[in-house]
């Protein structure tokens, strides 16, 4: 898994509520058996028309809006578990989502594929989407280190929260395989002496 | 003693280790996957060289991508029958019992496992498909994961997880006759929307829990991640041990009474305390049916839809082609879908059948019949349901998951209306442009016979 430290970018806004996994990949796209190549189809069916032409007024087919920070409304990533959406947000470029609710399975996915998934108040998700509307060549600036996300040349900072073992995850490129495997030991003494493990199957 | 919760029983009695400042080490009990997920955990194993911790704890079939006719044939689509032979393949190769096309009990996953004894009480159970929440209903803590984290349970039988809060979802008092576990969830999904579940384990409590049938509590447990929450449980009772026994891998003899012993420990304690709660009374439930694009956009089906002014709200009408203050009563309908991990056991069938039987569909409908298992299918038959369908001119095809998510060719057409029994009514599930009206198999029925959307309870009153 990629580092993540710190990041300074423009930002494409997507002021929707509820976007489900559904729209962020469409489960036609799931057939794949690798991870590659998924960006191409993210938000298929929002971005493309019926003629696979680019819908000009999508915020991803607007030249005025660049950056590999995604900033969108509340309740981003509800609904299928399937991590092909995480896969296709960094497939296309993305790196950070800023948003003021998560789906908790989304969330999960995006941590362990890199993508850092950010929890703004809705206050401040309004100003950041005011600002980057207004003035597209706005910078946010991300600072893993200390949970920090402002705007650039601006006053406007806030603190997000990150579970502190994931946070050590993205800054050093970990991930939760290396831990499990690494206990497996305690993972087996755990087996003989539980009661609960099936054994009829 | 801290009072505890069902959660807090089954949760607490998987916790390998706990990361000091992070995160618990939960054990799984039970791993179910599919075509669709499991691919890609499969190949970073490999690349990574780590072999399958706990292949007798994974169960596996085919269901996202198969098609629901001429199963004997191959699948014509490429990229799907490799998908789905790459899951044979895999699962031979790491010793996975595999339950696939051809196969006496294939079906959909979360149709499967229970209905094989596979889903017991007190355990933990996971599958690539956010559905898993439907096993919940047993008193088991069933949850939906990501690829990454198929792979963690193919490597260490374990996940890396945060204990959820625990919300508690109570309904008491006494159902109309004509409201059916769907409208019951639709209902609650209506009242707190989709993701005040965020975070949370959900418990559902109350007589009408209590009162329902396997089936229903599956229905129910089903949709609690369209709420938002990672989970939904109801505690194991006479009903659950009954349903339990007898069946493929249900514990017997002195086993089955020692975990029956253990199931009866399950239950909330009565003090316990949860993060949050609501409670609703059964008799403000009536027939439900939803008319925008996430599952929390429902109304009874008497009622108009209201009247939001709010961005989302609008685009979401607009994608629906209803207006606000509009009733969707009389609405022309071309398609039925009754099937899916929602509504495709035995009981659901038996209801349309009830409800059919010496009617017919109207001319404009194409009503589609998916059994959630080949099981399901052969009851269908068994009971001589075939026959009604049939006569009524509903189309019954084989198991799977079908036009839920139309990865196959069960697609409903851009533009059109399809009153279906699924869990989720996003824009383009159905299909791209497809419309969906989530509803109850018996309102799904009517719609079928009629052709349009009716008043179902003033008609069976």
């Amino acid at each position: 898994m990629e580092k993540f430290i710190q990041l300074k970018s423009t930002a494409v806004p997507l002021p929707i509520e509820n976007i489900d996994t559904d729209q962020i990949i469409p489960a036609r796209f799931l057939k794949v058996t690798d991870k590659i190549g998924f960006g191409n189809h993210l938000f298929k069916d929002w971005r493309f028309d019926e003629k696979d032409q680019p819908i000009p007024t999508f915020a991803l087919n607007d030249a005025t809006y660049a950056g590999s920070i995604l900033v969108a409304g509340d309740n981003f990533g509800c609904g299928s578990s399937r991590e092909h959406a995480a896969w296709a947000l960094t497939d296309y470029g993305f790196k950070v989502v800023v948003s003021s609710y998560f789906a908790d399975i989304f969330k999960g996915n995006a941590l362990n594929n890199g993508l850092l998934p950010i929890v703004v108040s809705p206050e401040f998700l309004a100003v950041i989407l005011n600002k980057i509307q207004a003035e597209p060549k706005t910078n946010l600036i991300i600072d893993l280190e200390n949970q920090t996300i402002s705007i650039e040349d601006t006053n406007y900072t806030e603190y997000f929260e990150i579970d502190s073992y994931k946070k050590i995850c993205m800054i050093n490129g970990y991930d939760d395989i290396d831990f499990l495997v690494n206990n497996k030991d305690i993972i087996e003494a755990f087996e003989k002496t539980s009661l609960q493990i099936i054994t009829t199957i | 003693m801290k009072k505890k919760t069902l959660f807090d029983k089954v949760w607490d009695s998987h916790v390998v280790l706990e990361v000091p400042n992070g995160p618990q080490v939960l054990y799984i009990d039970q791993h179910l996957i599919h075509e669709v997920t499991s691919p890609q955990a499969f190949a970073e194993l490999e690349e990574r060289s780590i072999p399958v911790f706990r292949p007798k704890q994974i169960v596996a079939t085919a269901d996202h991508n198969v098609a629901t006719k001429n199963q004997h044939l191959p699948i014509v689509d490429d990229l799907a029958r490799n998908q789905v032979e790459m899951l044979t393949k895999n699962c031979a190769k790491n010793g996975i019992t595999l339950y696939g096309l051809g196969h006496q009990y294939q079906g959909i996953v979360h149709v499967i496992a229970p209905e094989l004894g596979i889903t017991q009480p007190g355990m933990t159970l996971v599958c690539g498909d956010s559905h898993t929440s439907t096993h919940g209903a047993f008193g088991s803590i069933a949850f939906g994961i990501g690829t990454s984290q198929v792979a963690q349970v193919f490597a260490s039988q374990c996940l890396l997880l945060n204990k959820p809060k625990s919300l508690r979802v109570n309904v008491n008092g006494k159902l109309a006759k004509n409201v059916s576990p769907k409208d019951v969830i639709l209902y609650i999904i209506s009242k707190i929307g989709t993701n005040s579940g965020t975070g949370y384990f959900c418990e559902y409590a109350g007589n009408v829990f209590r009162e329902m049938s396997m089936e229903g509590r599956m229905t129910v447990c089903n949709m609690s991640i369209e709420m938002g929450a990672r989970g939904g449980m109801i505690a194991p009772d006479e009903i659950t041990f009954d349903y339990i026994k007898g069946r493929k891998f249900a514990p017997v003899g002195e086993e089955l009474l020692q975990k029956i012993e253990y199931w009866k420990t399950l239950p909330s304690d009565e003090d316990a305390v949860f993060d949050k709660e609501y409670h609703f009374d059964a008799a403000d439930i009536a027939p439900m049916i939803t008319y925008g694009t996430n599952p929390g956009m429902g109304i009874k089906i008497t009622d108009n839809i209201p009247v939001v002014e709010d961005a989302s709200f609008d685009k979401s009408l607009d994608y629906m082609g209803f207006k606000k203050g509009e009733s969707l009563i009389n609405k022309p309908i071309n398609y039925v879908f009754i099937g899916s991990c929602t509504n495709s056991r035995i009981e659901d069938f038996r209801v349309v059948a009830q409800y059919i039987k010496g009617k017919q569909k109207a001319a404009n409908v194409t009503a589609l019949i998916v059994p959630g298992s080949q099981q399901v299918a052969k009851q269908i038959q068994d009971e001589g349901l075939t026959a009604v369908f049939e006569a009524a001119g509903f189309e019954i095809r084989q198991p799977g998951c079908s036009a839920c998510l139309a990865m196959n060719d069960d697609k409903v057409p851009a533009g059109e209306y399809c009153v279906s029994t699924s869990n989720r009514n996003f824009e383009g599930r159905q299909g791209q442009g497809a419309r969906t009206l989530l509803a109850s198999p018996l309102v799904a029925a009517a719609t079928a016979i009629e052709g349009k959307i009716i008043d179902i309870s003033q008609q069976l009153n």
